[in-house]
């Protein structure tokens, strides 16, 4: 691994200058290595980040990826990592124009990087130097605690897809509130209404005597006012102070909840565990956002390479290679999607509709097809509109919001199918639709989407932890449950309900062999099939698995 | 990063990376075996292969792979006959066909001759054989005892291959050269920059001969026979599962018979067929309906054909989810009672579906019914699964299909 040569370090510098004006903001400082396919492999379990703790799994995917890759050759063009400043990885190699337009690419993933606000807890620090120290402290302990070191980073792990991230990001988002109302709401809201209950008119006298207290006194108010109050109701500040402490409830993750409150963690000689976790609580915060912003960030990245790349006055004469290149990573394919064109299609999409004014209002109400087809209010601005994108999108509500039925029309996309042709033995691709609607659905059913997970307030016998699961109209994966609870139960100290939803095990479908199909024409459409749901709960007590179903639920 | 190096006095820039800890697969799997002292099941898998996409000549590799349970939605649950959708583009209207693709794509058969890499099949059973010795070492499976103690199967054959300085049979001229040079370089006669050949001096000591050698050559003291069905109800995990088992079955094999293991492969739904090579037994895809019998007749037909049953220990091992159109062994049994007159072990792997398992499946409730498997225990063995086995239960079930 090293540093590119600084004849390509002048050429970075090169794009940056130009990217900063096409207004493209990114820090000043960046990092580019060479390194080898040897070392790609051996940093792709560790998500690219060279600091990350040590971990076996890790070591198994290295085997792995060693034997895939004598199968597979192959290496991604560039990988960037989300650090201060950012780190990016080349093939050793490539001629100059190709690092033109890779750089461009990486300087776009970076801008993203550092402004789409989902990365939002990830600006202030350096994660491989906060990973480094991680990756120390753990490397410590492992020396004092030999291998339960990495059953905790294994249960951990386990849960830390259900990392509370939207709390964290709303937690930075929060405005800092002003503190000094808190006190009277809580009188007024919690305290009379709830501890004391007292009568209406009772209640309606306090307000009255609030009222009073501020007219008279404007400033001092609250003092003079809370005086008599400690004096009616000793115990006032006590219970004021208490309801101060208790943390809001519903905003911990599961992780935070076992340290808070897991006996076994908290008992003296487990405390380093806590430690563990919250290394892989911090890294799966970290990550994130990069699992939900991918077509967003490789479409904003090919978006900016090839329009900066096209006036790049360095490169001319490479105009056909650049193409050919181009072509490979920005291409729609005829089935299958790929991010990169769609992320980028997308984008110049929104550029050109917004250009016209037709994500206004005015657009937005017009009914008229003619008067739609030539709206323009030719006030443009559509590249600050999607810069305005890359700042507050994700894929989510990229997706959600951009795919309409004019972008599918424009770049003849549809949702394949697959279905067997029986009498021919072939599986056939065919057109399922070409509706906006089933397209966006097509597009945020493969979106990234870790189960909701809550736990329940009320702990169940034994000291029972008690997790529900939110039905989404998808159960979990079964054989995954078994492993995951008994690392939850070793975490918590005692057993673990999970209480989540299954589809009722429907009698054999007649035709579910292919060949006892009729062998005539491929199948009809099959009607969407219904499924009957019922809610299970599985219990996890020292470490053997219960079954139970708690009741059925019809659900189409 | 480089902080951390300082922290390592003595440690040279090249020698970084990132995974220095890098650990081997045996220290992994000692680790593993750890795991369940602790009361913890274990996470490392052996033996998935990984496939060539396309062509046939491709390498198979065995790696260790875990996997990282967690709570994640299930986006397959739906039944395998669902159609499947992705994205597209281009032309086409709705309904339209746009492309297809066989099922099953042949060619895999006749294309691949005796002119096919020698190299990759060999490759495949190195690793395959690593696997065999871990499963047996590792795994505790159980060894074979009396291997090999059936007949002689040690002859001798004659091959210029060992090298002999100085005298023998055929002037191996490349040896010869390579020594010849040694020499010169030694003794400062060569000038890199104009070799002159006819300044090279020749000393009789580095003439290198071949010599004839006796060879110990093996025959094959095993044949296993692979038995797949791959109907259309076996998509997805029942045919995941005993292709992996079978490949577990055929490392074990070959490291317990010392690599003497022949294997044919075959594949059946409704009409067996013989494959030729492992590659088109592990990737052909499943459609069609279900004959048992048709497989098992393929197999005593070939085994009286080529009279196999004279020379070979003779395994078969048949992968099914259980489905069969022939529900009560009325085809299928008087087959397996004429294979258990030679087969040393006939061992039937049925991996049942959820709906099924209170009743049993049709092959497992004939077999059961038949009574061959009290009467033959010895050569006649049953492993049922459920959908959702892990790996170490696909090892025990080698263990009960092999097992005296």
């Amino acid at each position: 691994m090293q540093l590119i040569d600084q004849h390509t370090k002048r050429i970075m510098e090169g794009c940056k200058a130009r990217a900063r004006e096409a207004g493209l903001r990114f820090q000043d400082e960046t990092l580019e290595y060479i390194v080898t396919n040897r070392d790609l492999l051996e940093l792709s379990p560790k998500l690219m980040i060279p600091t990350l703790y040590d971990y076996w799994v890790h070591d198994v995917e290295v085997l792995k990826e060693k034997g895939k890759y004598e199968l597979y050759p192959g290496n991604p063009y560039e990988t960037v990592i989300n650090t201060r400043p950012a780190i990016s990885f080349y093939n050793d190699n490539n001629p100059d124009w190709l690092n033109v337009m890779i750089f461009y690419h990486v300087l776009a993933h970076i801008d993203f990087f550092q402004n789409n606000l989902f990365f939002r807890h990830t600006w202030d620090d350096d994660f491989t130097g906060q990973a480094l120290a991680d990756k120390r402290t753990i490397a410590r302990l492992r020396a004092e605690r030999g291998r339960w070191v990495d059953y905790v980073i294994e249960f951990a792990r386990g849960i830390d897809n259900l990392v509370g991230y939207h709390d964290e990001l709303a937690r930075i988002d929060r405005a800092r509130q002003p503190r000094t109302a808190a006190r009277v709401d809580y009188y007024f809201d919690v305290f009379l209404q709830s501890v004391r209950q007292v009568k209406t008119n009772a209640y309606i006298e306090e307000i009255e005597r609030y009222n009073r207290c501020a007219a008279e006194s404007p400033h001092t108010c609250e003092d003079v006012f809370f005086a008599e109050v400690e004096h009616r109701y000793p115990e006032f500040g006590s219970l004021y102070q208490k309801y101060r402490q208790r943390p809001a409830p519903g905003r911990q993750d599961l992780l935070q909840h076992l340290m808070a409150h897991s006996e076994f963690l908290n008992r003296e000689d487990n405390r380093w565990m806590k430690t563990v976790i919250e290394v892989v609580r911090q890294t799966a915060l970290f990550f994130q956002p990069q699992i939900r912003t991918k077509i967003m960030n490789e479409g904003w990245a090919s978006y900016w390479h090839e329009k900066l790349f096209l006036r790049d006055d360095r490169i001319s004469g490479h105009e056909v290679d650049y193409a050919r290149v181009n072509a490979g990573v920005t291409a729609l394919p005829r089935v299958g999607l790929n991010p990169y064109a769609l992320g980028m299609r997308l984008f110049e999409h929104i550029e050109a509709l917004a250009a016209k004014g037709r994500y206004a209002f005015g657009f937005q109400r017009l009914r008229d097809t003619h008067a739609r087809e030539r709206y323009d209010d030719g006030r443009g601005g559509g590249q600050a509109f999607i810069f305005e994108v890359r700042e507050n999108g994700s894929d989510f509500t990229f997706i959600n919001t951009f795919v309409d039925q004019a972008f599918i029309d424009r770049h003849r996309l549809f949702v394949a199918g697959r279905r067997l042709d029986p009498a021919r033995m072939v599986w056939q691709y065919y057109v399922r639709s070409r509706e906006a609607d089933a397209y966006r659905q097509m597009l945020i059913g493969a979106l990234y989407h870790p189960p909701h997970v809550t736990v329940s307030p009320q702990p169940g016998p034994d000291g029972a932890l008690q997790l529900v699961h939110r039905f989404e109209g998808k159960p979990l994966v079964t054989e995954f449950i078994a492993n995951t609870l008994l690392g939850i139960e070793y975490l918590w100290g005692a057993p673990v309900c999970l209480e989540t939803s299954e589809v009722v095990p429907a009698a054999p479908a007649p035709a579910g062999d292919g060949g006892a199909l009729p062998l005539a024409a491929p199948r009809e459409e099959a009607p969407p099939v219904s499924h009957t749901w019922q809610r299970v709960r599985y219990t996890m007590k020292s470490r053997i698995l219960r079954r139970e179903v708690l009741d059925q639920a019809a659900a189409a | 990063m480089s902080g951390d190096l300082r922290d390592r006095p003595g440690l040279a820039m090249a020698r970084f990376s990132p995974t220095m800890r890098l650990r081997s697969l045996d220290e992994l799997l000692e680790r593993d075996r750890q795991r369940e002292s602790d009361g913890f099941p274990r996470k490392i898998r052996v033996g998935r292969m990984i496939k060539p996409g396309a062509g046939r000549k491709g390498k198979v590799v065995v790696v260790p792979t875990t996997v990282e349970e967690k709570l994640i939605h299930d986006t397959q649950f739906q039944p395998p006959t669902e159609d499947r959708q992705g994205g597209g583009s281009g032309a086409g209207e709705p309904g339209e066909v746009i492309g297809e693709e066989p099922v099953r794509p042949e060619g895999a058969g006749a294309g691949t001759g005796p002119g096919q890499g020698e190299g990759a099949n060999h490759e495949m059973e190195s690793s395959a054989y690593d696997l065999g010795r871990i499963l047996t070492e590792q795994f505790q499976l159980p060894n074979l005892k009396d291997k090999g103690k059936k007949r002689s199967l040690t002859r001798y054959s004659y091959h210029l291959t060992d090298r002999h300085v100085g005298q023998g049979q055929l002037l191996d001229k490349k040896a010869t050269l390579r020594r010849i040079l040694e020499t010169n370089i030694q003794l400062g006669r060569i000038d890199p920059a104009e070799v002159d050949t006819g300044e090279l001096m020749i000393a009789p000591r580095d003439k290198v001969y071949r010599v004839l050698s006796p060879e110990k050559d093996l025959e094959s003291q095993a044949m296993v026979f692979f038995l797949r069905d791959y109907s259309g109800s076996m998509d997805g995990k029942p045919t995941e599962l005993v292709v992996t088992q079978h490949v577990l079955i055929y490392s074990w094999l070959l490291y317990q018979y010392a690599r003497q293991v022949e294997s044919r492969f075959i594949l059946h739904d409704t009409e067996a067929r013989e494959v030729q090579d492992f590659y088109t037994y592990y990737n052909s895809k499943v459609a069609g309906g279900t004959q048992v019998a048709s497989a098992l007749r393929l197999v005593n037909d070939l085994v009286a054909r080529e009279s196999l049953a004279r020379d070979y220990n003779i395994y078969v091992f048949h992968g099914t989810d259980g489905d069969d159109w022939d529900t009560d062994g009325s085809h299928t049994l008087p087959e397996l009672r004429r294979m258990l007159d030679y087969a040393s072990r006939v061992g039937f792997t049925v991996v049942e579906r959820a709906f099924v398992r209170e009743a049993g499946s049709e092959v497992s409730r004939y077999l059961k019914a038949s009574g061959l498997l009290e009467s033959q225990s010895r050569l006649l063995r049953l492993d049922t699964l459920p959908e959702e086995t892990d790996e170490p239960r696909l090892i025990e079930g080698i263990r009960r299909l092999t097992a005296e």
